[in-house]
């Protein structure tokens, strides 16, 4: 870490020595994000790989292992709705077609960027603080210039939002009692929803709807589309936290439940 | 309520300076502004100061309190404890001239690189036409007082003097966003955008929205959709394909 | 005594307010080598503040609007003082500017066939204010500002600098124009604001485009920049300022809390709905209607109330009066004991109409009263009074050139006279600055393109201009040492109880020997410091125009012994007919040796002359009964209504 003689201390600027005169606790939030940031990707790495209580009740299938297409999904019957073709190896998550994806998409989110870069890189931690890097170019070279991929990212993420809704309605229809409601089917659809909630306040989904157009008035539908997604990016920060914590939530039950910790409470059927 | 308000105000010029203790009278509903001017009314007649309009529409009085970009004029003495120690700096991005003032022609130099408003040609004063709808996006933007405290804040030159080259700041790239999106403008700056102004240097950490006194969202509604766009031009294979076909055609 | 820094242009404006950048984009598209000079940055002229819209006769909202239509308005509000040549013209033109505009890339709110929107503003007859929200000032300076730069940037792709036919020297006073041996401007002479060093600027034409004198009145919703130093700067040049007694006291004021007393609260909070009341819930402004405007207003609550939504059929409220008349009444109201507890009366809107809507109405007013005052305009009414607002009075010139009695000397916007009459309408003020503003960058080139041979600057003069300007360093003569902070507050409080919004004899009489008290003192001024960028001095230098504006204010004030629109005198309180013919000049005394006998303020004399006639086209727009009650018998002899009548 070196202080930067380029930034506020450059010749010419004002001489003062502090390098910020903030007086508010202006460390708590990156620190907070960095604490809650670990705290997911501990959770959902030892989960990952887990390989086991993914699947409870025979119809509650973890987002974590969504869609199922390992062989090693063979051990839950009914847990995998697209076929299973990956080897079965403690180093291939079940989840191997969708986890990375999901992963890149919240790592190139403009949101998730803004948390990390400022909690983990320190660019800057907080505003008016100086960073403690010499050199700074953002997102213009390699690997940070692949931050513009985000909306490939988003397009995959939006069918594999598909598929974890396709799960959470199967997830009504028991193999022996037919339909049924669960307290897990209310937290599988509560986390669909934000799944959705965050997918759809996405800034690309905003472009591609219509943020691209000059000309509103010419595409109504669009510009409604726009609109309502505009809306929604506007939360699309408080998307991004609510869902790391339903996703555990859900993860969790879900979990506990396949172990038999607990049991769910059957609401209808 | 009437009491004796602590201050700390740095003084000085390019060659150095320092912050000054100062104890001053503060009146209720008074702005950091007042006591500025009570300052060069009783104390230090020769406190530099840049304000104009006292009502936060002109921009003149951006500097640092409490280590925060802020207007002068529009920074409630009540906000703050009657013990607290107020602290009041100039912009610490650009070049001090003396005590609060600061050299902002970076500013002006950026202005002048972004290429000015292009009707299409051959259209006639009094025949534009321009939907509200289609308005609206660049009216937001439109909004910037120029106080230029988003430049102050932005890390990428406050933290980077050598960045200012290449940088042209939120406050022009909210200007280019606001031409991209002007329903009559025929010009095409999303190459610049990157190449020219440095769009890809910001790192969407929100600073500049944070402290923008007209609360422009400029992170959301103007950087990131730039970003969209220039990946739309530079770095979506799909997209360019789109495009190659309906130009075709 | 440092070196000056010296350059040469063809046409010099000084002002970057909205005359002042439409006067410059005029001289350099005709060709000029062109210099703007102003106090502040670039952009941040007062212009940023105007907030209702920009009035002009464009009829996208109600189609029977017209330029006739608009003159009239013009014409009523002033009081038929005003130069019915330079209303004709700002009527017939104002639509174009603000077409000029959206080709420089602004973007006002929009009617739902894509045309500009226009909203309804006090006096005008039809909705007729092109605006933004609420913001309308800053579109326009920032388009105008943005016009510059394209400018020089194509000056920058023709020969690689961008300041070659344009440039702006922002953050630099003017203290002196320069003449050359017969009178011939010839430059002007200032400082840079940030280094203290002089500068000279040499151009055989200058746009004066400085705007108003509010500050030197306590309660104003004006900013520094407005030390009268246009007016000042061409009475010392030798030109002539007319109709100085007429200064608009804006009726609507915060009061409260002091810090930020006098500054504006928007008609458009009365355009939209609120209404004045006084501290028993009356609403007072029904008490006063004036004669001229009888019958036009509603006379019952019920009657007002409909008018917002049925405009057709009933008559406005009278909240909506011209300015003149609602300030006045305001000013009765405190008097007579019934004003709220900080001494204004009551502005409602609270009780009007839902709180979003007024948060989406008038969202900058929402704001300031919030982070101002404290105060939720949503649940609770805003105490408002009269604040000094516009200066009517100025600069003689010429309508249609802009060109002032001194050859070479120009001047455009507020700190010219003539347009306003004796009171302006709401939002004529912005459409004046497009239209007179390119009118004199105009008459400016024109006249370089038409001289023989280039005024020089006498080097004396530059001298004497230097002394004057470091003088507030030295020692005083006196012994006594005068702080320029103090001497502000004091003139300005003079300047608010004497001169303010009602006057009589004894005051002014009063008020121009306290000016001449202040006189004395402004000689002991004494700064500390040194030349870069030192407020104090910077007010030290500005006290001397203040005072100067003083005295023509206060000596217009004294003759015109009637009172119409911004001039109120207690003690002859009707519209005289005979004084509509007046106009009281003011130029410097010269009995003794041009002024030299001080320096530093000069005196001044002020004399009627005559008004020249409307012309009888113009005067044919106007009913016979209306004029009857502005003009004396003899002057309408000529009105072909006469006729009618006679037949
Ligand atoms: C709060 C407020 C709201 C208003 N709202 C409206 C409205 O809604 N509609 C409307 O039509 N009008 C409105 N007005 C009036 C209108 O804004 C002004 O009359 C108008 O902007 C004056 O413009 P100008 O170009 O004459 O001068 P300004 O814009 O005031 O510019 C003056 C320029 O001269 C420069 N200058 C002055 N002295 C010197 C010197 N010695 N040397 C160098 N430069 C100098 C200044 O720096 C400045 O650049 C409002 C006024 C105020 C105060
Ligand atoms: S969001 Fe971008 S432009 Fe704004 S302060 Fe951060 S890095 Fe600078
Ligand atoms: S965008 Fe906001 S912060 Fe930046 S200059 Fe404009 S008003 Fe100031
Ligand atoms: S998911 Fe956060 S911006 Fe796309
Ligand atoms: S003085 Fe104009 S914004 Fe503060």
């Amino acid at each position: 870490m070196t202080a930067t003689a380029r930034g506020v201390d450059a010749p010419g600027r004002a001489g003062i020595d502090a390098r910020t005169l903030r007086t508010d606790r202006w460390w708590l939030p990156p620190a907070a994000t960095t604490v809650g940031l670990l705290a997911f990707v501990v959770y959902g790495g030892v989960r990952a790989f887990q390989q086991q209580y993914f699947f409870a009740d025979e119809r509650y299938l973890t987002p974590f292992y969504s869609p199922c297409v390992s062989l090693g999904c063979a051990a839950e019957p009914g847990a995998a709705h697209f076929g299973m073709f990956l080897p079965d190896h403690p180093l291939i998550p079940y989840a191997a077609l969708s986890l990375p994806f999901l992963l890149l998409f919240r790592l190139t989110c403009y949101y998730y960027r803004k948390a990390y870069y400022r909690s983990f890189w320190l660019s800057p931690a907080a505003c008016a603080v100086p960073e403690p890097h010499a050199q700074y170019t953002g997102e213009t070279r390699f690997p940070l210039i692949m931050q513009n991929a985000h909306r490939y990212f988003f397009y995959l993420a939006a069918v594999i939002a598909l598929i974890n809704t396709y799960d959470a309605l199967l997830a009504f229809r028991h193999p022996t009692d037919g339909f049924v409601v669960g307290v897990g089917n209310l937290v599988l659809l509560v986390n669909v929803a934000l799944l959705w909630g965050y997918t759809l306040s996405c800034h690309s989904c905003r472009h591609v709807m219509g943020g691209r157009l000059t000309h509103f008035s010419k595409h109504p539908v669009r510009y409604r589309l726009w609109t309502w997604v505009s809306r929604l990016n506007t939360r699309h920060m408080f998307f991004a936290w609510i869902t790391l914590g339903t996703l555990v939530a859900t993860d969790l039950y879900v979990m506990l439940v396949a172990r038999g910790t607990i049991t769910d409470l059957r609401i209808v059927g | 309520m009437t009491y004796t308000g602590r201050f700390r105000v740095w003084r000085g010029d390019a060659d150095g300076g320092s912050l000054h203790d100062h104890e001053v009278e503060v009146n209720e509903g008074e702005v950091v502004l007042d006591i500025l001017h009570r300052l060069q009314a009783t104390q230090t007649p020769d406190l530099a100061v840049r304000w104009n309009c006292k009502a936060g529409k002109c921009g003149s009085c951006s500097a640092e309190i409490d280590g925060r970009p802020r207007l002068l004029c529009m920074t409630r003495m009540s906000v703050f404890a009657p013990d607290h120690v107020v602290t009041v700096t100039p912009l610490r991005t650009f070049p001090v001239v003396r005590d609060l003032v600061t050299d902002v022609s970076f500013n002006y130099a950026k202005a002048r690189e972004v290429t000015a408003f292009t009707p299409p040609a051959g259209l006639a004063p009094g025949e534009y036409r321009m939907q509200q709808v289609d308005v609206e996006r660049s009216q937001e933007f439109r909004k910037c007082i120029e106080c230029f405290l988003c430049q102050d804040t932005c890390h990428v030159v406050r933290d980077h003097e050598e960045n200012k080259e290449s940088f042209a700041g939120p406050r022009y790239l909210l200007r280019v966003a606001e031409l991209e999106m002007h329903p009559l403008d025929v010009a095409d700056r999303v190459d610049a955008a990157q190449d020219e102004h440095g769009l890809g240097r910001c790192n969407i950490t929100k600073c500049c929205t944070e402290v923008c006194p007209e609360g422009i969202k400029i992170t959301d509604n103007a950087l990131i959709p730039m970003k969209e766009r220039v990946a739309d031009r530079r770095y979506d294979p799909l997209a360019w394909l789109g495009r190659t076909i309906s130009r075709r055609r | 005594m440092t070196e000056t820094e010296r350059h040469d242009y063809d046409v010099l404006v000084i002002g970057a307010g909205g005359a002042g950048l439409r006067a410059a984009i005029e001289a350099r598209e005709r060709g000029m080598r062109t210099a703007v000079v102003c106090k502040s940055l670039f952009g941040k002229a007062h212009t940023v503040m105007a907030e209702g819209g920009c009035a002009a006769a464009m009829g996208n909202v109600n189609a029977n609007d017209s330029w006739q239509v608009h003159y009239r308005d013009t014409m009523r509000g002033g009081k038929f003082l005003n130069s019915w040549r330079m209303a004709e013209l700002h009527a017939k033109e104002a639509p174009d500017r603000v077409w000029e505009l959206e080709t420089y890339g602004a973007l006002f709110d929009r009617t739902a066939d894509g045309r500009i929107h226009q909203r309804n503003f006090g006096g005008h007859t039809y909705p007729r204010l092109a605006h933004v929200g609420d913001r309308t000032g800053l579109e326009l300076i920032r388009s105008l500002q943005q016009r510059i730069v394209a400018l020089q940037q194509e000056d920058h792709a023709a020969t690689g600098d961008y300041e070659a036919r344009l440039r702006v020297f922002a953050e630099c006073t003017v203290t002196e124009l320069l003449t050359d041996d017969d009178g011939a401007i010839a430059g002007a002479f200032g400082y840079w604001r940030e280094s203290g060093r002089f500068v000279e600027i040499a151009a055989p034409a200058v746009v004066l485009a400085t705007g108003g004198i509010g500050k030197s009145f306590q309660v104003t919703s004006n900013s520094w920049e407005y030390t009268g130093d246009g007016h000042a700067l061409a009475l010392r040049a030798g030109a002539r300022l007319v109709d100085m007694e007429f200064v608009q006291f804006h009726p609507t004021g915060m009061v409260w809390p002091p810090s930020v007393k006098g500054i504006l609260v928007t008609e458009g909070v009365r355009g939209d709905g609120g209404v004045l009341k006084n501290s028993d819930g009356e609403r007072f402004m029904f008490r006063y209607v004036p004669d001229v405007f009888t019958g036009q207003y509603a006379e019952t609550e019920e009657e007002a109330d409909r008018w917002y939504d049925d405009q057709e059929n009933n008559r406005r409220t009278p909240d909506l009066l011209p300015r003149d008349e609602v300030a006045r009444a305001i000013n009765t109201e405190v008097k007579e004991g019934r004003g709220s507890p900080h001494g204004g009366v009551y502005l409602d809107i609270a009780s009007r109409m839902p709180a979003e809507e007024i948060k989406r109405r008038l969202p900058s007013m929402y704001h300031q009263f919030k982070e101002l005052a404290d105060v939720d305009i949503t649940a609770e009414p805003m105490e408002v009074g009269p604040t000094c607002h516009y200066v009517m009075g100025g600069i003689e010139v010429d309508p249609d050139t802009g060109r002032s009695s001194v050859p070479g000397l120009f001047a455009a916007g507020e700190c010219a006279s003539g347009m306003h009459g004796s009171n302006r309408l709401g939002g004529n003020s912005l459409s004046d600055l497009l239209v007179f503003g390119r009118r004199a960058g105009l008459g400016a080139a024109q006249h370089v393109a038409g001289l023989e041979r280039r005024p020089v600057v006498r080097e004396e003069a530059v001298r004497r201009a230097a002394a004057t300007a470091v003088a507030p360093f030295e020692p005083s003569s006196g012994g006594t040492s005068e702080n320029p902070y103090t001497l502000q507050t004091d003139l300005q409080q003079m300047m608010n109880d004497l001169v303010g919004i009602i006057r009589t004899h004894a005051e002014m009489m009063e008020a121009l020997d306290r000016l001449d008290a202040l006189r004395d003192r402004v000689r002991d001024v004494v700064v500390e410091g040194h030349r870069q960028y030192n407020p104090g001095w910077h007010l030290a230098l500005d006290l001397r125009n203040m005072l100067l504006v003083g005295e023509a204010v206060a000596t217009s004030a004294l003759l015109r012994t009637e009172s119409r629109g911004g001039h109120t005198r207690d003690d002859y309180p009707d519209l005289d007919a005979t004084w509509r013919r007046r106009v009281l000049v003011t130029h410097l005394r010269d009995d003794d040796d041009g002024g030299a006998s001080d320096p530093v303020v000069p005196r001044v004399v002020v004399e009627p002359a005559e008004r020249a006639p409307m012309r009888d086209d113009l005067l044919a727009l106007f009913e016979l009964a209306e004029l009857e009650k502005y003009y004396t018998p003899d002057e309408l002899a000529a009105h072909p209504g006469r006729d009618r009548g006679a037949a």
